[in-house]
């Protein structure tokens, strides 16, 4: 590798790195928590999480009740209240049912309740408060909805850059070096160095998959938009130009519900997004459908039912980039391979911090020194300090 | 090492042998527990603790 190559990747791992720590800092510490926010929950009582014991939510197994039954008696609890989505449970007979002022409220303005469909009781509201959800929403945009997550969403794009010119420096570092090499005796920088090589390399693949699935999930209000505008709008081409169906003329839930499962037999919705919202179209309750294994479990797929008369309109498989996005959450939370892998991924979690940090104090250190003088680091393997 | 001096110039493949082995452990285990229950878990969690197993040896080894 020439000094001139070098020179360019070290100039693009600076930049890239020193525009996105500080924000990165941010998601690591946050994330951090937030890896283990069902095993808190259930800590401090949160009422989706308390055990509750019977079906789960989701089947259609006997003694369940009637979804029009439970949404009747929110209904009557949330005067003014429209339904905008019902969400279940693979685990659990809790399910939620979230209303709003109008169908197409923002998330703000919704309230979330909690019922158990075994028993029909509702158990309770979901909290928009706490700290789980004040790191939740630093996490996702810094309270600044859409642009705030874009904004981290391009965040992590540049950190997954800083990763790639990181690998490629590492190359002329470690010409000299064996894999593994912790000088931790002759200087602190050098410490610092072979430990920031270390852990970043060995992290790597860990790092890229979340910082990657991070920036998908980043986008996927946008992406959500692109297959409501694209696929839904196809899917529900008949009813294009009616006037939207008013919620005093929505039909039954059941009856749509038991038009989608003669059609997909043995599939299980995660949710119904109600018609008028960012979920569906203007006339459809649309039902989405989790796989039948362990691998497409998260893969939805969304049923078209007509909300007024009950009648199926379109089942379709989603789009490539939306079923990018559904393998993005779980490879992103790393809540699919029970308490191993989350104290895993706090373990790699607690290494980018550290690359970063150290990252961080390396440039502090040498701030003062020229690019030539860092290439000639890069060069001599961290022997031939970044003169001030 | 090998017997050769410590300041021999390594080949790319030398210097990136160890870390492709352990970024391609840790694709399986990202992808393994997604795929399945019980024997995937299990393998997951093994291809994802190579990262820091790598860690601890390197302290034990190659501090110097």
């Amino acid at each position: 590798m020439t000094r001139g190559t070098i020179r360019v990747w070290y100039l693009v791992h600076k930049w890239t790195s020193l525009i996105c720590t500080l924000f990165l800092l941010m998601l690591c510490v946050t994330g951090l928590p937030l890896i283990f926010h069902d095993e808190i929950d259930a800590l401090s009582g949160e009422p989706d999480s308390m055990a509750a014991g019977g079906p789960p939510s989701s089947s259609d197994a006997p003694g369940l009740k009637s979804l029009d039954a439970l949404l009747g008696t929110v209904l009557a609890n949330a005067p003014g209240q429209v339904p905008v989505f019902m969400a279940f449970d693979n685990d659990t007979p809790l399910m939620t049912i979230t209303t709003a002022p109008q169908p197409d409220s923002s998330g703000a303005d919704m309230t979330i309740h909690v019922l158990d469909r075994a028993t029909g009781e509702v158990t309770g509201r979901e909290s928009e408060e706490g700290v789980m959800h004040f790191l939740l929403q630093l996490h996702t945009d810094m309270f600044m909805g859409l642009p705030g997550m874009l904004f981290l969403g391009v965040m992590g794009f540049l950190f997954f850059i800083a990763l790639l010119s990181g690998t490629v420096l590492y190359a002329p570092f470690m010409r000299k070096l064996d894999f593994g090499t912790l000088r931790v005796s002759r200087s602190r920088r050098l410490r610092q160095i072979d430990y920031h090589n270390l852990l970043g390399i060995v992290a790597l693949a860990w790092m890229g998959v979340v910082g990657l699935t991070g920036v998908i999930n980043a986008a996927a209000t946008p992406l959500r938009q692109m297959w409501q505008m694209d696929e839904l709008a196809e899917m529900t081409l008949a009813y294009a130009g009616q006037p939207p169906l008013p919620p005093s003329r929505y039909g039954s839930i059941d009856k749509a519900m038991a038009a989608v499962r003669a059609a997909r037999p043995g599939n299980n919705p995660q949710f119904i997004a109600f018609p008028g919202g960012g979920f569906s179209s203007k006339h459809h309750y649309a039902v989405f459908l989790q796989g039948t294994t362990k691998l497409t479990e998260h893969v939805l797929t969304p049923a078209l039912v007509d909300g007024e008369s009950g009648v199926l309109t379109d089942i379709r498989q989603m789009p490539w980039y939306m079923v990018a996005l559904s393998y993005s959450q779980p490879l992103h939370f790393g809540d699919y391979g029970a308490l191993p892998l989350k104290i895993l991924w706090a373990i790699l979690d607690l290494f980018t911090l550290y690359v970063l940090w150290t990252g961080l104090l390396l440039w502090l250190g040498k701030r003062r020194a020229g690019a030539d003088a860092h290439v000639r680091e890069v060069e001599s393997g961290g022997l031939v300090a970044a003169a001030e | 090492m090998t017997g050769k001096s410590r300041n021999h110039v390594r080949s790319l493949r030398h210097i990136f042998g160890a870390p492709l082995i352990i970024a391609l452990l840790s694709l399986v285990g990202l992808v393994s527990a997604l795929a399945g229950d019980g024997a995937a878990d299990w393998l997951s969690w093994a291809a994802l603790l190579v990262p820091p197993l790598a860690v601890v040896w390197a302290m034990r080894k190659h501090r110097r």
